[in-house]
């Protein structure tokens, strides 16, 4: 173990960086575009059957696909990782902000447009923190997923933990799979958590029903 | 005082509300009462302009609202609405101040608005106050609501049909509050309702709208005294001097809300049914419709486990009546056999209903005293 | 682009899934019999979706090797989460009237289980099955890293080889195999929980 760390430690920990600002980086974007882009989507609720359909397809790119095609036209820079992660991490926080916004009751918005709220107010304070869950589980799924897809940020010599798991497998070096797999899976599993304390902090416990 | 102008509006082809004109006096109570959709809720909205009429003005003490700022308008109006429409997302405190903080009211005046609004429904602050909707009875969510459209103390409140949805006693002890805090604070009130009893116990004036007309404005004694027409005297039921018909045939007694399966029907699938409807026998049907029996759980307990389809057990003892019978011998099949209800056909064989001693009772109920819905 | 990898990326995922019904279901069911081991049953398949596909894949090629056995594990491994999920919370909202009819005629729990609560559940269990099949069907394009071919091999080809031609083909047929396998099965799922829904004749 010892000798393993003399061997790879550096070569780990800074991949272990790497990643992280990758996937950090990117979900963020993702975030503020998805939730803006989700909003506008939805003050267009007539053209729901219309606009769902076409994210949930675009869901299905795989992740590669966009890294891949960035690495063509961008070339080998990290900013083609970061974008192409920002762009497939946008589907599942996108849907799910439109889909939360949309599923708002009826009910509540006329109550608060009686209340004499604006169509702002509304949004913030009524549609908002109501879509709030949802928006938290797309949040969710985008991030897994982005720690999962910046594996291949080594794809094209990024860098990142997908690193020493590539090299692991083209050497046949099983310390060096582990060596990446292991941090990759506890860091996925950390997102997670750190999503799960958001949502108890945001959504009063009353809520909080759909978590999946 | 509110004061509607000619008032009209149209969905596509059809006169929703045709030429209202009316005058509510200031601390007046109110009511609009009406068959479903006769425009009631559409009437209730142009006050506040969720609904813009297509012609006519309405004055809110001689200004013209639609040279109101909506929002501004709004916020000085009260609004209930039958959904409840508390935010889920806010405490009982933060849905009654959700007005004045959207009038900048400063925190401490908040806090004391909502106080003092939680002590004249006797719901203690520090009980309520920071509960959400979702921990409240249905009963204690409308008080809250109707405490949230007088937070701001507006000089008129908007409800529409606020305590529907309740069971008839929350209804009638909410009813009494709603009344206590009217004359309290001298609030103009409008609400509208399809429950006479409601009306007639919470009104100054009365409103009856038909098909988007007005078709009487009257305090409540004089419109059980002189109901303009058939309808009001309908509505009125019980109240009113004269009673309409007897029901007179089987078909006036039954539930029509039956539950039946065909003849080749799994005995498991059956099983699944009665539970679900919580009923221990079902009506059995011939392939073409027409009335094949019944089958009850004891036969299935007792023989079914073997059998696949439930038809070895179907049996024809139930007592049987046409929708056209007279309602008396009906009566005597229920009273004195020993079925549980009695079924009902069609003059084809097809099954129309059961009558049974709860459908009875109620026809008899509503005859006398009128529809209760 | 050759219908060998597609055909090799839908043998994957067939296979995945397969394997994913075999063994996700009897874990719904346990979660469902055994409080005892629910939370650690529930616990452990979120926790294996959550993982990095990649990672998952590479942790059992060391002990498998390359290959499509590789592929296939890690794929089941990472779909079990709607079907465990989705048969537990099926079974767990079967109306206890019904499972007390069923108790009362003297059904033995197993009886019970297969001709009374298994059918009620069945739409929901399909709906994580469904799940599961498209989620596969995007995953399994990992496979390439690990040696199990499949549409994978062929975008990651096009990249290396800067040739947009293949990317697109690969991408397309990926889409297609997804959103189709989606509209059928959303279909099937349609008229399931049409026809297990309460019957109203009157
Ligand atoms: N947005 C709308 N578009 C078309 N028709 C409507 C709309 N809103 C209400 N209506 C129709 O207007 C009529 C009056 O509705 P409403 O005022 O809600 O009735 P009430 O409250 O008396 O039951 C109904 O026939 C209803 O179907
Ligand atoms: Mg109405």
């Amino acid at each position: 173990m010892s000798h393993f760390l003399a061997l790879y430690g550096k070569r780990l920990s800074s991949a272990i960086v790497t990643h992280f600002w990758y996937v950090v980086v990117s979900v963020v974007f993702a975030f503020v575009i998805a939730f803006i882009l989700g909003i506008l989507l939805s003050r267009m609720p007539k053209r729901a059957n219309l606009i769902l359909p076409v994210i949930s397809v675009f869901q299905t790119i795989p992740g590669i696909v966009f890294i891949g095609l960035l690495f063509l036209y961008n070339g080998m820079v990290p900013s083609t990782v970061v974008i192409a992660l920002t762009i497939y991490a946008i589907f599942p926080i996108l849907k799910n902000t439109y889909v939360g916004i949309i599923n708002v009751s009826e009910n509540f918005k006329e109550a608060a447009r009686g209340c004499g709220m604006s169509p702002f107010q509304i949004l913030m304070k009524v549609e908002v923190p109501l879509a709030l869950p949802s928006i938290i589980t797309g949040l969710r799924i985008s991030t897994v997923y982005t720690v999962s897809w910046a594996v291949l940020a080594a794809m094209i010599g990024l860098g990142g933990l997908g690193e020493l798991i590539y090299a692991g497998v083209s050497s046949n070096n099983n310390a060096l799979i582990i060596a990446g797999a292991i941090p990759a899976a506890i860091m996925a599993l950390l997102f997670s958590l750190a999503i799960d304390f958001l949502r108890k902090a945001l959504i009063p416990k009353q809520l909080r029903r759909d978590s999946k | 005082m509110i004061r509607f102008e000619h008032v009209s509006k149209r969905y596509g082809e059809s006169l929703i509300l045709d030429d209202l004109n009316l005058e509510i006096a200031t601390g007046e109570f109110t009511v609009l009462i009406g068959p479903s959709g006769c425009g009631k809720t559409t009437t209730l909205k142009t006050i506040n302009r969720l609904i813009e009429p297509d012609k006519g003005k309405i004055f809110i003490d001689d200004q013209d609202i639609s040279q109101i700022d909506k929002v501004k308008l709004r916020r000085s109006i009260g609004y209930v609405i039958q959904q409840i429409g508390l935010f889920p997302n806010m405490t009982v405190e933060q849905n009654i101040s959700v007005v004045p903080k959207l009038l900048n009211y400063e925190k401490a005046r908040c806090n004391k608005i909502v106080r003092e609004l939680l002590a004249l429904v006797d719901m203690p602050y520090e009980e309520y106050a920071h509960k959400y909707p979702s921990e409240m009875s249905g009963g204690q969510q409308q008080r809250i609501g109707v405490l949230r459209a007088l937070a701001a103390s507006p000089p008129i409140v908007l409800m529409d049909e606020p305590f529907g949805a309740l069971d008839p006693m929350t209804r009638r002890i909410l009813q009494d509050e709603v009344s206590k805090l009217q004359k309290k604070l001298n609030k103009t009130i409008v609400f509208v309702t399809h429950d006479m009893d409601e009306a007639l116990n919470m009104a100054d004036k009365i409103i009856f709208m038909n098909k988007g007309k007005i078709v009487q404005i009257a305090a409540p004694e004089e419109m059980l005294e002189n109901p303009a027409d058939d309808l009001i005297r309908s509505f009125m039921g019980k109240h009113s001097k004269d009673q309409e018909a007897l029901p007179q045939t089987a078909a006036d007694f039954m539930r029509s809300d039956i539950y039946s399966c065909y003849r080749n029907r799994g005995v498991r699938e059956a099983i699944q049914q009665m539970a679900r409807r919580k009923v221990d026998t079902l009506l059995v049907k011939n392939l073409d419709d027409t009335y094949a029996g019944t089958v009850s759980i004891k036969s299935i307990r007792n023989h079914g486990k073997d059998l696949k389809t439930i038809e070895p057990l179907i049996t024809q003892e139930n007592a049987v009546s046409y929708v056209d019978e007279d309602a008396q011998i009906c009566f005597d099949k229920l009273l004195n056999g020993q079925d549980s209800y009695v079924v009902v056909l069609n003059h084809d064989g097809t099954i129309a209903g059961i009558v049974t001693k709860t459908s009875m009772a109620k026809s008899l109920a509503d005859a006398v005293w009128g529809d209760s819905q | 682009m050759t219908l060998d990898m597609i055909m090799s990326h839908l043998y994957l995922v067939l296979a995945a899934v397969a394997l994913t019904i075999i063994i996700g279901v009897p874990l719904g069911i346990l979660a469902y019999f055994y409080k005892s081991v629910r939370k650690i049953i529930l616990w452990v398949v979120e926790v294996l979706q959550t993982m990095p596909a990649l990672a998952l894949l590479g942790i059992i090629m060391v002990f498998l090797g390359a290959g499509k056995a590789t592929v296939v594990i890690g794929l089941l491994l990472y779909s079990l989460l709607p079907v465990v999920q989705n048969t537990y919370v099926g079974l767990s909202e079967v109306d206890p009237a019904i499972k007390e009819v069923a108790q009362g005629m003297g059904m033995t729990k197993l009886y019970r289980l297969w001709h009374v609560e298994m059918p009620i559940a069945f739409p929901l269990i399909f709906t994580g099955i469904r799940i599961a099949a498209v989620t596969s069907v995007g995953t399994a394009v990992f496979a390439t890293f690990v040696g199990g071919g499949g549409l994978g091999s062929l975008i990651y080809r096009g990249i290396r080889v800067s040739n947009m031609t293949m990317i697109m083909s690969g991408t397309l047929a990926l889409m297609v195999m997804a959103v189709g396998c989606d509209g059928i099965m959303s279909h099937i799922e349609k008229r399931l929980y049409r026809r297990f829904s309460p019957r109203k004749t009157i």
